[in-house]
């Protein structure tokens, strides 16, 4: 139980850094940068404390929001995400994801990849619609949305397998 | 009672959602509605610090470039001193000093932003350094922003790339006068809107600060005419404006306080008022 509290923290920091120093600035065509950093929301331990995970993501969120000068979006998009993440367990791994010990962390099976897809879709789309914030500009929020989700996929599933434990 | 505390534990964590999105949402939807509404920014102590250190590494990399900038900003200036008119000739009263009052404070871009539609760019000077929200940010090719929240050590300032920019702007050659605002969609360019159909207008022509602009003083270049098209709703032309800046790599700027900026607001208010009555 301890150990898993400091190893949250301890991602949390890190994921946070490495998103504010490394991804932040990759700006691919100009203007996507994937954002890595919502594992810690995707990783946070299935059956941990609900409201620990609503609050730090709150905060994760905040944090991007300062660094980004986006107002309060990350925020946003990372509380939904954070409240919805139950939701998309049961659609991703069948209603009784509590008792099968469901792993994120792992090799990456159908269950797994959709549920990593639905939730970075979800954020982005929440993301971007408040960044943008305007109804005429909705076809550039769907390309953002759709580009960005492709770029932090493919970073998601990479890091999930750079730190993975070694031995299965 | 008993049930009002019942229902409290078993929603406890829809609440507690319900809770941080109000927050989260309120402050990202204010955030939309008018400049300075911004609550949360990068104008503050800790993310100043670390876009402070990595802003001292990427420097490196860009060590040659800024020196050329600044050795040819020299050179304009030496040119300008050079060729100063003889003082006899000059007219009795000195005209700069006359119009205004201007402050200039020197800064650095340590956060640059350019592919949002709303970018920010935080420096790193703030209130110590006397920095205060509204003054104007040029380069030395250019407007670069206006500031927009300050912290003791930094600042945020609303660049040209940002959909809630406003600045007065006219042509030089002709002095008419329109509105820079930028259209989200390419950072080279801006756009001048409401110019009357009257004023002639050329491919290449300069556009520069106007006079009436409270934060910049006049004259302050910001770009050449690119491309011209009517506004169909309201019967103006659109100037688009290839920025003299080249917004994605900044790297020292000038603040420009204008001293007299609170006396011309006051009057103007003061103005209103009698007038309404």
């Amino acid at each position: 139980m301890n150990s898993s509290v400091i190893l949250n923290i301890f991602r949390f920091i890190l994921l946070l850094a490495l998103q504010v120093v490394v991804f932040n600035r990759i700006d691919l065509f100009g203007f996507i940068n994937p954002y890595p950093y919502i594992l810690y929301i995707l990783l946070y331990p299935v059956n941990g404390n609900r409201a620990g995970l609503l609050i730090s993501s709150f905060f994760l969120g905040l944090t991007m929001d300062m660094f980004l000068n986006s107002g309060g979006s990350h925020a946003v998009a990372c509380v939904t995400l954070a409240y919805l993440r139950s939701t998309f367990f049961k659609f991703s791994f069948g209603v009784s994801y509590e008792y099968q010990t469901v792993k994120i962390n792992d090799r990456l099976s159908p269950e797994r990849f959709s549920f990593i897809l639905i939730s970075v879709v979800t954020h982005h789309l929440i993301l971007y619609l408040l960044e943008v914030f305007r109804f005429s500009l909705i076809l550039d929020v769907l390309l953002r949305t759709l580009l960005t989700t492709i770029f932090t996929l493919i970073l998601c599933i990479i890091i999930i397998y750079l730190i993975k434990p070694g031995k299965q | 009672m008993q049930q009002i505390f019942n229902f409290i534990f078993k929603n406890s964590i829809l609440l507690l959602f319900l809770l941080l999105l109000g927050i989260s949402l309120t402050l990202s939807i204010q955030s939309h509605s008018y400049h300075r509404s911004r609550a949360v920014t990068s104008a503050n102590a800790v993310t100043g610090y670390v876009y402070e250190q990595i802003n001292s590494v990427e420097e490196y990399l860009s060590l040659k470039g800024q020196n050329e900038a600044l050795a040819s900003e020299n050179a304009q200036l030496k040119k300008l001193l050079f060729n100063t008119q003889d003082t006899a000739n000059r007219p009795p009263v000195d005209i700069p000093d006359a119009m205004g009052n201007y402050k200039v404070i020197q800064s650095k871009v340590i956060k640059n932003s350019y592919n949002v539609h709303e970018n920010y760019l935080t420096i790193n000077s703030g209130r110590n350094q006397g920095v205060k929200e509204d003054m104007g940010v040029v380069s030395s090719l250019g407007v670069v922003g206006f500031i927009e929240k300050t912290s003791p050590g930094y600042s945020t300032v609303i660049s040209v790339l940002n959909l809630k920019f406003r600045l007065d702007a006219k042509i030089k050659k002709n002095n008419h006068f329109g509105t820079l605002t930028w259209n989200g969609k390419n950072t080279g360019f801006a756009q001048l809107t409401d110019v009357p159909r009257l004023a002639t207008v050329k491919k290449g022509d300069t556009v520069v600060t106007g006079a009436e602009s409270r934060i910049f003083p006049e004259n302050i270049p910001i770009g050449t005419i690119e491309k011209v098209y009517v506004d169909k709703k309201t019967n103006y032309y659109t100037l688009d404006v290839r920025l003299f800046n080249d917004m994605t790599s900044l790297g020292h700027v000038y603040i420009i306080e204008n001293k007299d900026r609170d006396e011309i607001i006051k009057l103007e208010e003061e103005t209103n008022v009698t007038n309404e009555q």
